[in-house]
């Protein structure tokens, strides 16, 4: 069974750690850990990280055809959505421990079971 | 129908439906299929028994039972599934492969405290987790549960369908977690949401034939019990719900609510005291302290007083001072005060109370508060106390008894 796992978190808490610090090596080694033991169980489906949501555009199409487009993520909300991964698991409880192993500290994960995957279910 | 019949039938739903539900949801690993042949097989044994008699081993028969039905509605769903596929010209699915061999009612022991866990899932919603308990692993009806908590029928139908779906889509599974302890206080918290339930709405108990919340929930926590028997903060909830369960006969009169320091101690259930001082000493053997423990610890000193005059009240601040240690929410800290204006009196009470944050929407905040307040001359503080109690609390006969002591209060209302 697929479950989409999201992540949220606070973008601000690491946003100090530059590229070629110590920190941030071992930051990227983490999840590059968490990365590589799912490959191996045969659980990664897919997943990917993301530009932080200052980056994000908004395209928005209303019931009366109009649409618009503007700057920023939907919610103004302290935590916004950091990426996803995909995993094949047998069930939520097994879905549920990949969430706890995201290295995140303080953070929300959504995890959703994907109802139809055109990548796997074709 | 015959008395005898009658009681096997109930017996069988609540003792026996629950494990042979959780068995068949494990052989055939489909949560829906399994209810839906307990149920045909316990209407069958109702439709039955008047006329053959009650079989010698009504859990074996309702086992049998429920499991061929179980392979005949498997059966169906494949030849449906097969017809439905001819009709779209597409290859027919092979026939399937169901097992048929005979389920023993003794295999797997702990299949019950799966179906426990399953049930009481956090990703499932806190009603929903009670309802589901009380049908599935419970054996009570959906029209027994919507008399007992006086909703409608459809609505904890409605309840019960959403959670069910939920674990189907959701991949909800049943098993037995690495790390038991947090899924067991979840399951823990379920029942002791049943028993407050049950404790509270005792005053409005319509006809003998409503099903007794108190006694159910009592009942799951030794069915955790008889799978755990040595875990001390299951002990500490069957203890806590036994001290306070054997004051259910003094706890009202005439529809009015008697407070503790007014309650006939003649009339409590002795013998389930003596019961709940066994099971919180076992758990205190443990050496591993915990939430329930420390309640029970507390209603122990309150039971086990020969009279209202002699409880200890400096022992309770005690065991409080340790509680809100492991505990520090604002309500335990609520109880603590409580403790304490009786220990040290209203004053060191209304000072502790007053400086809680977090309970503006606790109706037991605004009546100790008003309580101390009335007993320190702050009459002002008691009267507004009283009236955020009256407004916030949703028993009738704790209304009344707010509202009575609110009259008694000395003096007009100063604005």
């Amino acid at each position: 069974m697929q479950y989409m796992i999201f992540h949220y978190s606070d973008e601000s808490a690491h946003s100090d750690i530059e590229p070629g610090t110590p920190e941030f090596g071992e930051m990227m080694g983490k999840w590059m850990a968490l990365n590589q033991s799912l490959i191996e169980a045969g659980q990664f489906v897919g997943g990917a990280s993301l530009v932080d949501s200052t980056s994000a555009t908004m395209l928005t199409k209303a019931a009366d055809g109009g649409e618009s487009v503007t700057d920023g993520p939907y919610a103004d909300t302290k935590e916004q959505i950091g990426g996803f991964y995909i995993v094949d698991v047998p069930d939520l409880d097994a879905a549920l421990e990949i969430a706890r192993r995201i290295p995140i500290p303080v953070g929300r994960f959504e995890i959703r079971p994907v109802a139809f995957n055109p990548q796997t279910d074709l | 129908m015959s008395h005898e019949v009658d009681a096997a039938l109930t017996h069988l739903a609540r003792e026996d439906s629950g494990r042979v539900l959780a068995l068949l949801t494990r052989r055939f690993r489909d949560l829906d299929l399994a209810d839906e042949a307990v149920q045909d097989a316990m209407a069958k044994a109702a439709e039955r028994w008047p006329i053959d008699g009650v079989p010698d081993s009504p859990p074996a028969w309702l086992m049998t039972a429920a499991r061929n039905r179980a392979i005949d509605l498997l059966r169906r769903r494949s030849a449906r599934d097969r017809a439905a596929a001819a009709l779209r010209d597409l290859p027919p699915d092979d026939e399937p492969d169901i097992d048929m061999s005979p389920i023993d009612l003794d295999d797997a022991p702990d299949e019950r405290l799966r179906l426990l866990l399953l049930c009481c899932h956090p990703a499932l919603g806190t009603d929903a987790q009670v309802a589901l308990t009380l049908r599935l692993v419970a054996g009570i009806t959906t029209d027994e549960i919507a008399a007992a908590y006086l909703v409608p029928t459809p609505t904890v139908a409605a309840r019960i369908t959403r959670a069910k779906k939920k674990i189907r889509v959701a991949g909800i599974p049943m098993s037995m977690p690495d790390e038991l302890g947090p899924r067991l206080g979840g399951v823990l918290r379920t029942i002791y949401l049943m028993f407050n339930e049950g404790y509270l709405s005792r005053s409005g108990r319509q006809g003998p034939a409503r099903v007794d919340l108190c006694d159910e929930a009592i009942r799951l926590c030794e069915i955790v019990l008889t799978l755990r028997p040595d875990d001390p903060e299951p002990l500490g909830l069957r203890a806590l719900m036994g001290y306070v369960h054997a004051r259910r006969d003094t706890r009202f009169a005439d529809g009015r609510l008697v407070t503790l320091d007014q309650q006939d101690r003649t009339r409590w259930h002795h013998a389930e005291i003596v019961e709940a001082n066994r099971a919180i000493t076992a758990a205190m053997q443990t050496h591993q302290p915990g939430p329930f423990q420390f309640e029970a610890l507390i209603a122990a000193h309150h039971a086990n007083a020969p009279d209202a005059d002699s409880v200890d009240w400096p022992g309770i601040v005690a065991l409080y001072d340790q509680y809100v240690v492991l505990d520090p929410s604002p309500v335990v800290h609520l109880n603590r005060a409580a403790a304490l204006g009786q220990a040290d009196g209203p004053q060191a009470g209304y000072a502790a109370v007053t400086s809680i944050d977090g309970l503006d929407d606790y109706h037991l905040y605004w009546a100790t508060r008003a309580d101390f307040a009335a007993r320190t001359g702050r009459d002002d503080d008691a009267h507004a106390s009283y009236d955020r109690a009256v407004e916030l609390t949703n028993n009738e006969a704790e209304r009344a008894h707010l509202e009575r002591r609110r009259a008694e209060l000395a003096g007009p209302r100063s604005d």
